[in-house]
């Protein structure tokens, strides 16, 4: 090792730092969330819990929160599917190039989000109106599970890449066909990392805003009710619950994901979960 | 059944591409704000001629370069001390401890710092003491946002790539005279930077498509924010200027794949 004493002290002063500075403000937004005045002012200068209880009983809040899951399960049903599909095929078949690939899968990752709503929504608009689909629920969940897709792809692929090809040729050697190959040899290897992309899409949809904006319409999911309600100052330390709430709700299964998706053992690194859409 | 995952990516979001890209050439009728599909290069026109348009772009290209740098300060101490001076097991807890907010609700985060960033704010409340104020509500509150925003996004990447050097480069560096800034410098930084780039894929195209932040936290435009606003009464206009966000990241991908930074993603 080639780092000095003062060296060691300084990074590990500014480690901590910078974990100061990244958790600080979810600090701060969990505190406002007791805030018992409406004004916005640091310090908070009496605490309470009374906004928990009017944000659960207001009507906006729960038709948000009800469109939000139903919204985030049906991407997630959808990247479940496509996405083990396209990693069983990536997996075994080699049908075109790594580079085309890496690409494509960069791509959706690295344009603007704003880039994406603008399309689905000129799209949702230009194509998809005259036939008779218009925003809504269809319309969300078509967004979120084009990014969702990448999600559970990547968690998938890693999985199978890491199991060995040599317990699918013992069980084609052994008689199995494809099906059962699948079925009974690839799918228990696979199923930790099915739930964990499962989950990290469920996380990823429940927290769209960006381009969800473009496709809800006059629909509000609950990030959405959050954009819509920032303009009402008396609304805002229901804001801050609901805040707290996503804040939370997102933390905890992407935290079990991240437990699942190292598998086989803990000496094992963990690949760190990037969410591969902007969000 | 494999075709199934790639004509989803495919139709829906290439194809959405596609027809934004078409909309860009589509004309506006002035008096109803409709769109008519007649083929015009007047949007394109517009974009390129009015001084305002081309200002906004560049002060976001600043903007996303300077977030990048600033991300790369922050990030380079604590992905190092991560890969190379921490027990595995504390190790293992700081990826955990970086990814979570990573994934915490981005609106919310903005949020989080339109309150701290306020008149009557935690910065400004800090600051009272010693007679100083900062308006937050300006670019460099913004820029501050931003740099907190994508960080996890940087640091991730950056930490992987110093986590693969293997620590014989460092020890033969050592062994041939090179100091510890020596050794920083000419093999760590090197060989660390395709991850650096890898990581402000990250930090350049989310600030520079980015619509909400900057609408929660200056009155300043930005391409995104010009895009939100006059997609409603010019969605042809709006199709053109999106181009110049998909022309710049695609330029920037295509350099830093030259630079070997895809396989640090």
């Amino acid at each position: 090792m080639v780092e000095s004493r003062l060296t060691r002290w300084l990074l590990r002063a500014g480690t901590g730092l910078t974990l100061v500075f990244i958790y600080g403000p979810l600090l701060v937004i969990g505190l406002y969330a007791f805030n018992r005045n409406v004004t916005q002012k640091w310090p908070i200068e009496e605490y309470s819990t009374r906004w928990f209880s009017v944000a659960f009983n207001d009507d906006g809040v729960r038709e948000a929160l009800t469109l939000s899951i139903l919204a985030a399960l049906g991407a997630t049903a959808i990247a479940l599917v496509l996405g083990t599909l396209a990693s069983l095929a990536v997996a075994r078949y080699q049908f075109f190039g790594r580079e085309v690939i890496t690409f494509a899968v960069v791509l959706p990752i690295a344009l603007p989000g704003i880039v994406t709503g603008l399309a689905l929504q000129a799209t949702i608009v230009d194509v998809l109106g005259p036939i008779g689909v218009s925003f809504g629920l269809a319309t969300i969940i078509v967004g979120h599970a084009t990014f969702c897709v990448v999600v559970v792809y990547n968690n998938v692929i890693a999985r199978i890449r890491r199991t060995s090809g040599a317990l699918d040729e013992a069980s084609a050697d052994l008689g199995a066909d494809y099906w059962q190959t699948t079925r009974y040899v690839m799918f228990p290897q696979m199923r930790t990392a099915l739930l964990a992309g499962g989950l990290l899409a469920f996380a990823l949809s429940f927290d769209e805003v960006v381009v969800t904006i473009f496709t809800s319409g006059a629909q509000q999911t609950l990030p959405i009710w959050i954009f819509a309600t920032l303009a009402r100052p008396a609304q805002l330390p229901i804001v801050n619950v609901v805040a707290l709430f996503l804040v939370v709700a997102s933390i905890i299964p992407v935290y079990i994901a991240q437990r699942l998706a190292g598998g086989g053992g803990p000496d094992e690194e963990r690949a760190p979960t990037i969410p591969t859409a902007a969000p | 059944m494999l075709a199934l995952p790639l004509a989803w990516l495919v139709i829906v979001y290439f194809g959405s591409l596609f027809v934004l890209l078409l909309s860009a050439f589509w004309d506006t009728d002035p008096f109803t704000a409709e769109i008519v599909h007649t083929f015009t290069l007047e949007n394109f026109q517009k974009i390129i001629e009015t001084q305002v348009y081309r200002d906004v772009a560049w002060r976001t290209i600043q903007m996303a370069v300077f977030v990048t740098i600033a991300d790369i300060v922050l990030a380079f101490p604590i992905a190092y001390y991560m890969a190379r001076v921490a027990s595995r097991r504390r190790r293992n807890l700081l990826v955990v401890a970086v990814l979570l907010p990573l994934w915490a609700n981005y609106l919310v985060k903005a949020y989080a710092w339109r309150t701290i960033l306020s008149e009557g704010g935690v910065i400004n409340c800090a600051l009272e003491p010693f007679g100083l104020s900062f308006d937050g509500y300006s670019t460099v509150g913004l820029w501050l946002v931003f740099t907190y925003l994508w960080l996890p996004f940087m640091i991730l990447p950056v930490y992987a790539g110093l986590e693969r050097i293997p620590a014989s480069l460092l020890e033969a560096s050592a062994d041939l005279g090179g100091r510890s800034f020596t050794t920083f410098r000419r093999v760590i930084l090197p060989l660390a930077f395709p991850a650096v780039v890898a990581g402000s894929i990250f930090t350049f195209s989310l600030t520079l498509g980015d619509y909400i932040a900057p609408g929660l936290i200056t009155s300043e435009q930005f391409i995104g924010t010009v895009i939100y606003n006059i997609r409603g009464q010019a969605l042809p206009t709006a199709a053109a200027y999106s181009m110049v966000p998909i022309v710049v990241v695609i330029a920037y991908l295509l350099v830093a794949r030259k630079l070997k930074a895809f396989e640090s993603l």
